[in-house]
């Protein structure tokens, strides 16, 4: 086995294990490439099958591409698609883009608090009607008591911190200081009523690895992470007033895993393009707050 | 890290101040893995603060980068020699972080345990020598650390490797290898010291690269833990797919299978895997996922191997040595929740045979309870019989972690199979039948006035199979033929007798128990006891049996029959007719001599 298939083999052990162990699953999908990448080891981990409901908090101020990716990819692997969304934010128009608010309290009403209450099933979660082939009210209510985020460790400093499941309590806050032991293949699969897991199967995935792993596999990720002829591409996907590409020439996976075996990006943080990470307090303030 | 390079974790471990960021800073600085510039700018940080330079100021520089500021409790660093890529998993020392330092050193391959030569062995020198032992690090290596400050002496060296070998001897770990280092210095790291000229061995580099990194799990007999079982319809897709990974040797198609503890057998019909090409064998490390040639019934938990290889243990009680982290202690008499590979139990901690209590270095063999931090060796039950490996044998099936209260709270390995003694529930219902205090009233009367026996029910199979309608039926027939039957609904017991148990998911033996109890004393007041258990297995049933002793238990299946080696008293169709079904079981309690008579 070469490091490619050690961190594959382990991704699938962690998602089956979720799967065994709660009842009520769901895996968030950014439409990213490494939460790409998750939903791809899903097919893996069940023989071709996702049955698990993959949910977006769409801020509807995604980069257009992306939202055509989602429903085409939700299509083609007949996924259980569900998004949710601060439809009271978007209709009051509390947001950064509408001039109202700073870039991290938008990040807080559009995916922060859009995420808990999709999650805990108090707002309406909207699911891809594979007959249809459009989106309706779901029926499903029930909170979502296991959750799986494409996060990585080497991403930022916050999340090298994270463990494989990683418990939250009901207003999902998360005790960095006092986590649970994780040994061997051991994982924390018990929780009581009203707190949630956070499971994270690509903890140990680097962005070289993510790229290997899409080129391997012949993943289809959006466009967006492409030179178009423009000079330029993002490296992190988010929403288009707060997300700038940087200067690359890659147009092709082989020419992004050069550009990243060569070190030109490495004085650069990946989520560099992120423009509410340099605010105050950035996203660690976020993630205990519930952010991804 | 690079594609193909062969690479390795490796834990640093040892009291706090005795050396190990001084290690690290040290192993970095000698292999050329800091950037550029880095060991220049602290060195003039520290004559600007007229601080003497110490490596470990660097790896708090480098940590502080990686973590914008915040204090991470579990880092990682990467340095590389010639032979490999490492990854360096900083262990806490201070002894709050315990959970931390278990849950870095149980992802190592290797460890290098830091003691300072001047101070000597203290309290977590012993306990993380011992915890990494117990995690399965295999290979670890002594650094005798500020060797500088008792001028090179051989003596000392000599002295400390001498006591700590003796320490390790108690408990079984033979370390590799013992290296008299100056980290500050430099002297043994990566280059040898000329200052100890006495000294032969390798330096900490040379040793490292010399570990070795195979396991040769691939050579060790199969096991592969089911980890689930997968029969995803959507798409017209009929596998039924046994899931998990492999945890030692290798498996290939038409191979026989057996699983434990149930004693199914079958072969392998296909390896199943999603945008690969075809494969034909699975080994060791591998996410895998098989077809069977039969349909058989196998439930997740169970230990799939060869029948021709070495067969690992099945039991239910079992020799551990165990660690404890938990809040609370862990006690007799309560449940906790058993993980061993696959496989999940109720379990029970039967004796303690002997603990050390880490911080003043004492065993004792009197403790009642294991305290967070002790060491222990004890006896384990669990209330049904689970199939794992001893240590020497494969790492995976033989090591468990227990729940308290939804955190893992402590782990182990399990040592030896006692599984021939007398159960915790035997001796209780030894203990329970001495004692039992009988009326006036014999069974055999109240038979007699009753004109039936007295019977315990059970129905079981998968859940919406219609047990509970054929069971209220059964009753309500009964009943109207004059007999004294009566159905208990088990949500009753959940929300009545069983309140106090919660709804946590490792009470289920509790609960069995309490049943089993009910069925004593109801039958025992001469009754036909009739309930419902959801998919029960032979150790439930088997469980019920002994509790309702010296009552007899009659078993009725609806469907698929999920039991391994029990027969059923008898087998009925799903949603059978119920009319049918009543005169089905009225007609088998009859031939048993339990009625005598039944009119439709």
């Amino acid at each position: 086995m070469d490091h490619l298939d050690k961190l594959e083999a382990q991704s699938v052990y962690i998602l089956r294990e979720a799967y065994r162990e709660f009842k009520s699953l769901c895996m968030l999908w950014s439409i990213g490439k490494d939460s790409t990448v998750m939903l791809w080891l899903a097919r893996k981990a069940f023989f071709g099958h996702v049955p698990i409901p993959l949910v977006h908090i769409d801020t509807h101020f995604k980069i257009p591409e992306m939202i055509d990716y989602r429903d085409r990819i939700a299509l083609e692997w007949n996924l259980n698609m569900i998004y949710g969304e601060n439809r009271e934010a978007l209709d009051g128009k509390l947001t950064f883009p509408d001039g109202n608010t700073d870039r991290l309290t938008c990040c807080k009403y559009l995916k922060s608090e859009a995420l808990k209450h999709t999650l805990s099933g108090e707002w309406p979660r909207y699911r891809m009607d594979h007959e249809l082939q459009r989106y309706v009210v779901d029926e499903g209510k029930e909170p979502y008591t296991g959750v799986i985020v494409g996060v990585r460790a080497d991403e930022e400093g916050s999340r090298s911190k994270e463990r494989y499941f990683s418990p939250r309590d009901k207003d999902n806050v998360w005790d960095v200081g006092d986590q649970p032991p994780e040994f061997w293949n051991q994982f924390k699969t018990d929780f009581a009523p009203g707190t949630h897991v956070r499971v994270h199967p690509l903890l140990d995935w680097t962005e070289l690895n993510i790229w290997e792993y899409i080129e391997r596999e012949k993943i289809p990720v959006v466009s967006l992470y492409f030179n178009q002829g423009e000079g330029t591409r993002y490296r992190s996907l988010g929403c288009y007033p707060c997300t700038n590409p940087v200067n690359s020439e890659s147009r092709t996976v082989p020419e992004i895993l050069e550009e990243l075996k060569s070190g030109r990006l490495s004085n650069i943080a990946e989520r560099s393009g992120r423009a509410q990470d340099s605010e105050d307090g950035g996203l660690e303030t976020l993630r205990r707050d519930g952010y991804m | 890290m690079n594609s193909g390079r062969a690479q390795m974790n490796i834990v640093i471990v040892g009291h706090v101040d005795h050396g190990k960021s001084t290690v690290i800073g040290r192993l970095l600085a000698d292999t050329g893995t800091l950037p550029q510039g880095k060991l220049e700018a602290i060195r003039e940080s520290c004559r600007r603060n007229s601080k003497p330079f110490e490596y470990a100021f660097l790896l708090d520089a480098l940590k502080d980068e990686q973590a914008q500021g915040i204090t991470i409790d579990l880092a990682r660093c990467f340095f590389k020699t010639a032979a490999r890529d490492y990854i360096i998993i900083d262990a806490p020392g201070h002894i709050e972080f315990l959970k931390n330092m278990i849950t870095g050193a149980s992802r190592a391959e290797s460890a290098l345990l830091v003691i300072d030569a001047d101070e000597g062995i203290k309290e977590n020198s012993k306990r993380h020598g011992q915890m990494v032992s117990m995690l399965g690090v295999k290979q670890v290596t002594v650094l005798a650390n500020k060797m500088d400050l008792v001028d090179f002496s051989e003596d000392i060296f000599e002295k400390l490797k001498a006591d700590y070998t003796a320490f390790l001897a108690q408990i079984n770990v033979t370390p590799v290898s013992f290296i008299p280092v100056s980290a500050r210095e430099g002297d043994n790291i990566a280059s040898v010291s000329e200052r100890m000229a006495w000294y032969k061995g390798a330096t900490v580099l040379e040793q490292l690269d010399q570990f070795t990194s195979d396991k040769e799990l691939h050579e060790k007999p199969f096991r592969f833990p089911v980890q689930d079982i997968y029969k995803f319809t959507r798409s017209n897709d009929d596998r039924r797919i046994v899931a998990g990974t492999v945890a030692a040797g290798s498996v290939k198609v038409g191979d026989e299978v057996l699983f434990l503890p149930s004693g199914k057998q079958s072969a392998i019909q296909s390896v199943e895997s999603f945008n690969t090409l075809p494969k034909h064998v699975a080994s060791a490390g591998e996410a895998s996922g098989f077809t069977l040639s039969t349909q058989i019934y196998v439930r997740p938990g169970e230990l799939m191997v060869k029948p021709s290889e070495p067969q690992p243990e099945v039991g239910s009680r079992f020799r551990v040595n165990l660690f404890w982290v938990g809040r609370a202690p862990m006690i007799r008499q309560k449940e906790y929740k058993l993980k061993l590979g696959s496989a999940r139990a109720t379990v029970k901690l039967a004796e303690i045979c002997n603990t050390l209590d880490a911080s003043d270095l004492t065993y004792s063999k009197s403790k009642q309870q294991i305290d967070c931090r002790d060491v222990g060796e004890c006896i384990l039950e669990t209330s049904r019989p689970i199939a794992f490996d001893t240590t020497s044998a494969s790492e995976t099936t033989g090591r468990f972690v227990i729940v308290d209260n939804y955190e893992i709270a402590g782990g182990g390995v399990v040592v030896e199979n006692l599984s021939a003694g007398e159960s915790l529930l035997q001796q209780h219902i030894r203990d329970r039948e001495n004692n039992w205090e009988t009326g006036l009233v014999q069974l055999e009367q109240r038979a007699e006035a009753n004109r039936h026996r007295a019977k315990f029910i059970v129905f079981t199979g998968a859940p919406g199979t219609g047990k509970r309608a054929v069971a209220k039926a059964l009753e309500q027939g009964l009943f109207q033929n004059g007999m004294h039957a009566y159905y208990l609904g088990v949500a009753n017991i959940d929300r009545g007798l069983d309140a106090d148990v919660g709804s946590q998911s490792d009470s289920s033996g509790e609960r069995l128990r309490r049943i089993g109890e009910l069925s004593r004393i109801l039958t025992d007041a001469g009754l036909i006891f009739i309930t419902t258990i959801d998919d029960a297995d032979d150790y439930d049933i088997e469980t019920l049996k002994l509790l309702n002793e010296p009552n007899d238990i009659l078993v009725v299946n609806l469907g698929e029959n999920g039991f391994s080696r029990y027969q059923p008293d008898l087998q009925l169709q799903t949603f059978e007719n119920l009319g049918d079904a009543v005169v089905q079981v009225a007609a088998l309690l009859k031939a048993r001599e339990i009625i005598i008579d039944y009119q439709i």
